[in-house]
C-alpha cells in the first residue's frame, strides 16, 4: 500500500464509523431494515431489543451474547438485521412507562416467529396472566390443555424471545417458589417487586 | 440455502465499511466519498437477501461500490461544474490536504475507470493481482497493464512519486 495514496487507517476507520451511523438511519428511512436492533436502559440492566416490520420479536437481557443473537435473527427471519435505535422508540416508551409504575399491560405488536408452536400456546396463556398476580407452570400446563406437561412449560418460558413483554416472570413454581427464570432469579424477583406480587 | 449462511447485514457493515471507505476516498475523492458509501451500503442492503456470494461478501461489496463510483462520475460528467464550492460542501474532509493525503488522491479519481480501480485495488487496499483481476473479471495481465497505466499518470499528473 502506498501512504501518499491513501487515508490513515484511523482516519477511514472514524469516518467509516460515522458514515455507517448515517447509514443507519437512512436505511430505517428507506424500509430496507427487516429486523432493527437497539438498546433500552432499565432498571434490570440494558435490554436488547429486536423489532420487525410485524412487531417486537426480541428482548434479551444484559450478558446474553448479541452476536449469536443477531445470527439467529438473520437466519430465521432475515438477514437485513440493521442496528437503528428509532425503530425501537415505541418499545423503550412503553418499557419506561412499565418501570415507572405507569403501564400494567403492554399495547406493542408482538412478532412470534421466533417461537415454536408449543412455545407459542405457553406463552400465549402466560400473557393473560395481569400484572401483579401469579400463576404456576401447572396451572399454565391445564390452560394450554396438556396437564401434566410442568416441565416443559417450564422450559418454554425460560426460552421466551421476549421476556418482561410476555410475563413469563409471574410464572412460579407449585408452593410459589421463585424456581427458575431465563434472565436469573434476581431480575424475576425484581419484576415481582416492581409488581407489588412479591413483598 | 445461501442465504442461511449470510451474516447480519450490521455485521457485514461493520466487516466491511473502513475498507470501502478508503476505497471511495481514491475511487470519488474526499468529499464525496460519504454519499457515494451511503449510496453503495444502501444498494447493498437492497440486494442482501439474493447475494449469492455470502463466502466473498469483501469482493462483493467492492464490485458495488465501484459500481456506484462510475455512477457517480458520469452523473458529475454531466452535471455543470458548480462556479464555487457551496459551503456545506466543506465538510470535515473537505481539505485532502488537511488529511495527510496527497495530490495524487484527486488525480486517481480523474483516471479511467478500469485504471482508477486496479490502481486503487492494488496500491491503496493493497489486494494481490489475483485478487484485483478476480474482483474486476479480468486476466492478471490486463489489472498490471492498467495499473502501470494508472500510475504513470499519477506521476504525469503530479508531482508524487510511488515510492
Amino acid at each position: 500500500m502506498d501512504e501518499g495514496l491513501t487515508i490513515a487507517s484511523e482516519e477511514a476507520e472514524r469516518r467509516s464509523r460515522d458514515a455507517a451511523e448515517r447509514f443507519r438511519g437512512a436505511a430505517f428511512d428507506d424500509g430496507l431494515v427487516d429486523v432493527a436492533v437497539g438498546t433500552v436502559d432499565s432498571p434490570v440492566g440494558e435490554l436488547f431489543v429486536a423489532v420487525t416490520t410485524r412487531g417486537v420479536a426480541s428482548i434479551s437481557f444484559d450478558g446474553m451474547d448479541r452476536d449469536r443473537l443477531m445470527a439467529r435473527f438473520a437466519r430465521e427471519l432475515s438477514p437485513r438485521v440493521v442496528a437503528a435505535a428509532r425503530a425501537t422508540d415505541d418499545v423503550r416508551r412503553e418499557l419506561d412507562e412499565y418501570f415507572a409504575g405507569a403501564r400494567r399491560r403492554f399495547d406493542l405488536p408482538i412478532d412470534r416467529r421466533l417461537m415454536s408452536r408449543f412455545m407459542r400456546d405457553v406463552l400465549g396463556a402466560t400473557s393473560r396472566v395481569t400484572f401483579g398476580h401469579l400463576a404456576t407452570y401447572g396451572e399454565i400446563a391445564v390452560r394450554i390443555g396438556h396437564p401434566g406437561s410442568a416441565r416443559a412449560v417450564g422450559a418454554a418460558l425460560g426460552a421466551n424471545p421476549i421476556p418482561i413483554v410476555i410475563p413469563c416472570h409471574r410464572v412460579v413454581g407449585a408452593n410459589g417458589r421463585l424456581t427458575g427464570y431465563g434472565g436469573g432469579l434476581p431480575r424475576k424477583e425484581a419484576l415481582l417487586r416492581l409488581e407489588g406480587a412479591l413483598l | 440455502m445461501t442465504r442461511r449462511r449470510l451474516p447480519p447485514f450490521d455485521a457485514f457493515l461493520e466487516e466491511h465499511r473502513a475498507r470501502v471507505y478508503r476505497y471511495l476516498v481514491v475511487a470519488v475523492g474526499p468529499v464525496d466519498a460519504d454519499d457515494v458509501f451511503q449510496e453503495t451500503f444502501l444498494a447493498a442492503l437492497r440486494a442482501y437477501p439474493r447475494c449469492t456470494e455470502p463466502d466473498r461478501l469483501d469482493r462483493w461489496v467492492l464490485r458495488i461500490a465501484s459500481r456506484k463510483a462510475i455512477d457517480h462520475h458520469r452523473g458529475a460528467a454531466r452535471r455543470p461544474l458548480p462556479v464555487a464550492a457551496p459551503p456545506d460542501r466543506a465538510a470535515p474532509g473537505a481539505d485532502p490536504a488537511a488529511d495527510g493525503l496527497g495530490p495524487a488522491v484527486e488525480a486517481v479519481r480523474d483516471l479511467p475507470s478500469r485504471q482508477r480501480d486496479a490502481v486503487a485495488y492494488r496500491h491503496v487496499l493493497g489486494l494481490s493481482v489475483a485478487e484485483t483481476a478476480s474482483l474486476m473479471g479480468t486476466t492478471e495481465d490486463a489489472v498490471r497493464a492498467n495499473a502501470y497505466q494508472g500510475i504513470r499518470k499519477l506521476k504525469e499528473r503530479t508531482t508524487w512519486t510511488k515510492d
